[in-house]
């Protein structure tokens, strides 16, 4: 087995990502949508860190840029999940296409 | 240094008559605004007679002839080095003899108005107002500079609207005050725009300066000027003829004449003031300033204002037989004389040594003011004592007031140019100006002046005499006494003020000018208002009919001129129809329907946008995502293309 090159990784993110873009689309779940919304994050990590393993090895800013990403990952979901939760108490669902109000 | 103190002195004292009755006429100065005022008034006029005393015979003689003195003199605005509006004092002959002229009158109305104002409404702010007009009047014949003049010339024409509407409940008031605003207002426009060629030509806005540059033959300025011309006519013709018609609105020369019959819904010494010492004589004074501009360089202007002060004179004479409003009467008088003032000017040939028809335009001027104010003021006392205008009411006045009766009758005779009373003198030099220029405005000037001796004797004889009115039911007196010291002393200069040698003072050069006079060139002027007077006699002496049937066979002529030659009628018709129709219509249509359909065009074009714009937002997250990917999508494709 050889070592996997940048273009797999590139590949596997960008598949990565379209599956998010497509649950985000095309789920009504607000909790499937931020799962969604995740995957696409983690795509976007994905590709930060091969960048920064295979085009400038030297440096560290892709694994560090990657690791905040994450952090405001979790920041955004526990956010989110807050939303949803008061949403759904005000609501009594939580599918996107009843959340309307936020154009007023 | 003193000259400039006593002179701001002069002007100050009537700002200071109208500063405190305004601030403080509802309290402080609520009755003794009249005495306060009047005292200012008399601190003035005493410092203009001694200052008078000393230019005329101490420091204003030099060296053959009256110099002129600029104090204070200084610079106000400065734009650049060569324009700067500066303020001053013009110290010459003319404006010391206007200072004397309008500080007498005006304190002699001041004086007169405490007895004819007495529990009016208003007291305090009638005598404010007096001063006021005082105040403005002072400063506009001090102006070293035209521009100067220009901002005195605009308070004449606010006070004399404050004053002309004093009585503004009333509907008629009113609406002469705003006449007679709008009137010279319109005016003013015209002189304005001529300041601005005459000191765009000149290059400065001093007299001093305009009067030289413009008036030395062959001088840059004079051949720049000239060589730029509209409509055929040279640019400096332009602005002297748009100067006189500012001179035209203030001085009501045909056809801006129309403002001064109404002004008399003043109270009656106001319009004793408006008609003898300030406002009218506004524009004799500044034509008579900027004078060697007309005689020397713009020829032909100055015999367009001798033509039309010769039809104003004339046609206002002719007015003033058939109206029947007292006032009214005297307006139309002031008018014709205000005219006769012009037209010396007009007809006055500039030659080498003092111009005789300068000096006796201003000479008419100063006896004019003497003896109108004389009139008007008796004419005050005839009102107050029969509550009404009109002659029709009055009759057999000689009984009931005596002492006006006399005064009456030494205004009338020195009106009508009889010897030896002031008239006469100041008359018999325009008739001799235009004897010597102008033989056809000669001829013209004879016939004004006998018909101004028949409509002035009209009205005495109607007044005093024809037929007795009843008694007063109540006893009523004439006059107190402190009212009967300015008619006293009017009457004096009314009666004596011929005699004073004007020529001697006031001449264009500064040059002293005896007259002469000659019987024999009197003889016909004098035969023809002694006719005049008859004529009078003859139709109104005893109660009779003659003037009736008169009126009756000459109707036409009646109505023309009772309708005073249908010049209101024009003006009507041209506001009315023309301008309020054709103009203001239009206009109305252009700015509810092009200006206001832009605005509107605007408003509903952005609701259009906006409500198409509107449709994006629509509170669904998954589409605002999809509007951010397409977005990002057609930037990556943008940034690959390239």
């Amino acid at each position: 087995m050889t070592e996997p090159g940048l273009y797999h990784i590139l590949t596997l993110s960008a598949l990565l990502f379209c599956t998010g873009m497509y649950g985000f689309f095309t789920r009504r779940n607000l909790i499937t949508l931020l799962m969604s919304v995740e995957l696409m994050l983690n795509s976007v990590n994905l590709n930060l860190v091969a960048f920064d393993r295979y085009v400038w090895p030297e440096k560290t800013e892709g694994l560090f840029f990657s690791l905040f990403i994450i952090a405001v990952a979790a920041a955004e979901a526990a956010l989110a999940i807050a939303i949803i939760i008061h949403l759904y108490r005000t609501h009594k669902s939580i599918d996107v296409q009843e959340a309307e109000e936020l154009k007023y | 240094m003193i000259y400039t103190v006593l002179v701001l002195l002069i002007v100050l004292f009537p700002l200071a008559g109208f500063l405190f009755p305004a601030l403080w006429g509802r309290s402080l100065f609520k009755k003794s605004a009249g005495p306060l005022t009047v005292v200012l008034m008399t601190f003035s006029f005493l410092l203009s007679a001694y200052f008078a005393y000393l230019y005329f015979f101490e420091f204003g003689y030099q060296q053959g002839a009256y110099r002129r003195f600029l104090f204070p003199d200084i610079p106000w605005l400065e734009f650049s080095g060569a324009l700067a509006i500066r303020m001053g004092a013009y110290i010459d002959a003319v404006s010391v003899m206007m200072l004397l002229t309008v500080t007498f009158v005006s304190l002699m109305v001041h004086v007169y108005s405490l007895w004819y104002m007495k529990h009016q409404e208003r007291y305090a702010a009638y005598f404010a107002y007096l001063s006021l007009f005082t105040f403005s009047m002072l400063g506009l014949v001090l102006s070293s500079n035209i521009f100067q003049m220009y901002f005195f010339w605009e308070l004449v024409g606010v006070s004399s609207f404050l004053l002309i509407g004093f009585y503004y409940q009333k509907p008629a008031a009113a609406a002469a005050a705003k006449k007679a605003f709008i009137v010279t207002r319109f005016a003013d426009v015209g002189f304005f725009i001529g300041i601005l060629i005459l000191s765009f030509s000149a290059g400065s806005m001093d007299f001093e300066t305009i009067l030289h540059k413009l008036t030395t033959p062959g001088s840059d300025a004079l051949n720049t000027a000239a060589a730029q011309t509209f409509l055929g006519i040279s640019a400096l013709s332009w602005g002297a003829a748009l100067v006189f018609m500012g001179a035209a609105g203030k001085s009501a020369l045909f056809p801006l004449h129309i403002w001064l019959p109404d002004a008399m819904e003043g109270p009656t010494p106001v319009s004793a003031l408006i008609h003898a010492a300030t406002m009218v004589v506004a524009g004799v004074f500044l034509i008579a300033r900027l004078f060697p501009l007309y005689a020397i360089t713009v020829p032909g202007v100055q015999e367009f204002i001798a033509w039309v002060s010769a039809v104003t004179a004339l046609m206002a004479a002719l007015i003033a037989c058939v109206q029947t409003d007292i006032k009214r009467i005297l307006a139309f008088s002031t008018m014709s004389q205000i005219g006769l003032m012009m037209l010396s000017l007009g007809v006055a040939k500039y030659e080498a040594g003092p111009v005789p028809g300068y000096t006796a335009s201003l000479f008419h001027l100063f006896t004019h003011a003497l003896f109108k104010s004389l009139l008007f003021l008796c004419a005050g006392i005839m009102i107050h004592f029969v509550h009404n205008n009109s002659i029709w009411k009055m009759g057999g006045l000689r009984k009931y007031l005596p002492l006006t009766h006399l005064f009456f009758l030494a205004g009338c005779l020195a009106i009508s140019g009889i010897p030896p009373f002031s008239g006469f003198f100041s008359k018999e030099e325009i008739l001799l100006a235009a004897y010597r220029n102008y033989f056809p405005l000669y001829v013209l000037v004879l016939i004004t002046s006998a018909v101004t001796a028949f409509y002035m004797f009209r009205m005495y004889f109607r007044t005093f005499w024809f037929y007795n009115l009843k008694g007063p039911t109540e006893k009523e007196t004439e006059i107190e006494v402190p009212a009967l010291i300015p008619l006293v002393l009017l009457a004096i200069g009314a009666v004596l003020g011929g005699f004073i040698p004007f020529g001697n003072f006031v001449t264009s050069d500064g040059h002293r000018m005896p007259f002469h006079f000659d019987v024999r060139f009197s003889l016909l002027p004098v035969i023809l208002n002694l006719a005049g007077i008859f004529v009078a006699m003859w139709f109104y002496k005893t109660k009779n009919k003659r003037s009736d049937i008169v009126q009756e066979k000459a109707w036409k002529l009646y109505l023309l001129l009772s309708e005073k030659f249908y010049v209101d009628h024009l003006y009507e018709f041209i506001t009315r129809k023309v301008i309020f129709q054709v103009i203001g219509r239009s206009a109305a249509w252009f700015d509810k329907n092009i200006v206001d359909g832009m605005v509107n065009l605007s408003g509903e074009a952005t609701q259009y946008v906006s409500a198409a714009f509107r449709k994006l937002q629509s509170g669904k997250v998954q589409l605002y995502a999809l509007y951010f990917l397409l977005a990002i999508l057609a930037l990556a494709l943008i940034t690959i293309l390239k």
